[in-house]
């Protein structure tokens, strides 16, 4: 097991140097031109020797092969270079609003796996009724349903039934533990509803599949209870492909926390790229992608070890 | 996954054991599958305010009135009127143009280029396929939205006939990978047939081969792929409309009229964005249905 993990430690580092060579040609390959747009969103008159003057500030006029080094060699020392924008470290930056975006990841992902598996194994065992009807409704509108239009609502429903709102500004949740979950249980919400529908959809498909497999059959004529060849024989092997869509989502969380975080007034990452993405700071934004490239790298790594732990069988091969 | 019982190879003609009768291809559709059809007339729905959306909106979508500043839904107004006193129902007729337009092009040129790609990649095979399958890989490892945010910092803003063509790019060429991959799979069954060989052995150019006889093959993963990336394309559009990095005032869209200085007045004025939450939410699930459908009814074997 130890064996296997190394193993798969040790091929994550030329997938990340991947990562990072894919980086550095998508900003500067595009046919756009970051500097200028950088400038124009700055609202000052461009002109050429403002754009040479910036290209020379941020090294964007030394040959590709030096810039390509020089970024290569922070990478190793861990340096993502400085903000555009703020003139700090990006490092930094990130390391600031980090915490807030993984607690709601964190609290995302647990309500959408209580939610998630116990109704998509209803939804399966319910085949075709309207307990199953329901369920995939509303699995199918979590789909639908706008992450920030979702948020909204919460704060609409929030105000309607309470009369209140959580207070603005985040407190670590070992500072102040109810406060803190008072105010960030609503962003994971409305980030989990997606991610519940995704999981109940995938149980529902991976435990349909297992039913129909024999030894499903074969402890069925043995006289096991319904109840027992569910929980017993069909969740557990129906979790496999389930662990895999959970932490695929997870990786993917990001993309939800995007629009949340701006509902909720957060200061995560999400927000963070926000402004970065409509400010033009690039080497805020590399940094960014670094990241989430880097998490997705490692919660794949996650699930594969999950997977040999929960399945023998894949070990071996 | 609904049914289980359909001949895989039977495709749309599977008629049961009625005699076999040329039947119009939208009867047959509409038999087989009922809730692809509610799917596809709420999507006529959204057509028709897309292309009536001037005879339709009884307001001119961009028109201020500071008289009627955050009133409620009413006669005058059916759907109540935002901070600026203009329309919503009016707003929200028109921002069908913007999710129809943005959606469905950038769908189309995703998937194109992808089924392209994906088609070349698995028909050549060897380092061209190893390349083109390690770009993929890294591309897929971002969520559309993180790709999109990327592509509108760098290339800007750049309007052609009033629709911004770099948010097509920036919503399309996240598509490409993911497109790209299903097209490469269904290349590669393909490309094992015979009658490929036979092609080859007659002398055709590798584009004629892949024009005429691989690309009529992927036709129906492309179809069900535009049709669910459409889906994915009207949520992106609003979502970057929302974050003030897509669709920019006072062009109506549904993603931005939940955006912006929206934030301070909607717990006061929630019509403002009920209405247009519910028209993305609607279009969405409308085009996933008709996806999921088409998937179903054109090619069983296929799932996600």
């Amino acid at each position: 097991m130890i064996g296997y993990i190394l193993r798969r430690l040790l091929l994550v580092i030329p997938t990340l140097v991947g990562v990072a060579v894919a980086v550095f040609f998508l900003i500067r390959v595009m046919p756009g031109d970051v500097v200028v747009v950088k400038l124009r969103a700055d609202g000052a008159a461009v002109t050429q020797d403002a754009i040479d003057a910036e290209r020379k500030r941020l090294g964007l006029d030394k040959p590709m092969v030096v810039q390509f080094a020089d970024y290569m060699w922070g990478l190793t020392r861990l340096d993502l270079g400085k903000s555009l924008w703020t003139g700090e470290s990006v490092g930094k930056e990130i390391a600031q609003r980090f915490p807030v975006s993984l607690q709601v990841s964190i609290m995302a992902t647990i309500i959408a796996v209580f939610i998630a598996v116990p109704l998509g194994t209803l939804s399966a065992v319910y085949r075709d009724t309207w307990v199953d009807n329901l369920i995939r409704v509303l699995a199918v509108s979590g789909l639908a349903i706008p992450g920030f239009w979702l948020g909204m609502i919460i704060i609409l429903g929030l105000l309607a039934f309470f009369n209140w709102l959580p207070k603005i500004g985040y407190v670590s949740i070992f500072e102040d533990p109810v406060t803190n979950l008072a105010a960030l249980i609503w962003p994971a919400l409305s980030v989990g509803y997606r991610y519940a529908a995704v999981v109940t959809r995938m149980m529902r498909s991976a435990l349909l599949e297992v039913m129909r497999e024999d030894y499903i059959r074969t402890a069925r004529a043995k006289g096991v209870y319904q109840k027992l060849v569910v929980r017993r024989h069909a969740v557990r092997n129906a979790l496999l492909p389930v662990v895999t869509v959970i932490g695929l989502e997870f990786a993917f969380l990001i993309g939800g926390l995007v629009v949340t975080e701006q509902v909720f007034n957060l200061n995560g990452i999400g927000k963070l790229f926000v402004d970065a993405a409509a400010r033009g700071d690039f080497t805020l934004i590399q940094g960014l992608v670094i990241l989430i490239a880097t998490i997705f790298v490692l919660v794949n790594l996650v699930v594969d070890v999950l997977y040999a732990f929960l399945d023998p069988r894949i070990r071996l091969n | 996954m609904a049914q289980t019982a359909t001949v895989p190879s039977a495709g749309p003609t599977s008629g049961v054991d009625t005699i076999p009768r040329r039947q119009n291809l939208l009867v047959q559709f509409v038999k087989a599958q009922p809730l692809g059809f509610v799917g596809f007339l709420i999507i006529l729905l959204y057509f028709v305010l897309a292309f009536g959306a001037q005879w339709i909106s009884p307001y001119d979508p961009e028109a201020v009135d500071f008289g009627a500043m955050l009133s409620g839904p009413s006669r005058e107004h059916l759907f109540g009127t935002d901070q600026y006193g203009r329309d919503v129902f009016s707003r929200l007729v028109y921002g069908s143009r913007t999710a129809l337009g943005v959606g469905i092009l950038s769908s189309l040129v995703g998937c194109t280029l992808g089924a392209l790609v994906g088609a070349a990649s698995g028909y050549f095979g060897g380092a061209i396929d190893n390349i083109i399958q390690a770009i993929v890989d890294v591309m897929l490892s971002f969520p559309l939205i993180v790709l999109a945010m990327v592509i509108v910092a760098v290339l800007g803003k750049q309007s052609v006939f009033g629709i911004d063509m770099n948010l097509v790019a920036a919503i399309a060429i996240p598509m490409i990978p993911r497109m790209a991959r299903i097209a490469r799979s269904s290349t590669l069954s393909i490309a094992q047939l015979p009658y490929i060989d036979a092609a080859r052995a007659a002398g055709y150019s590798h584009l004629r081969i892949v024009v005429r006889h691989i690309l009529p093959n992927i036709i129906a993963p492309y179809l069900i792929m535009t049709t669910a990336f459409i889906a994915q394309a009207i949520l992106l559009e609003a979502s970057l409309s929302f974050l003030g990095l897509g669709v920019t005032e006072p062009t109506p869209a549904w993603g931005l009229m939940l955006s912006g200085t929206s934030a301070d007045f909607y717990k006061a004025a929630p019509w403002m964005i009920m209405f247009p939450g519910l028209a993305i939410t609607l279009a969405v699930f409308a085009f996933n249905l008709l996806g999921d459908s088409l998937r179903d009814w054109l090619d069983p074997k296929m799932k996600g």
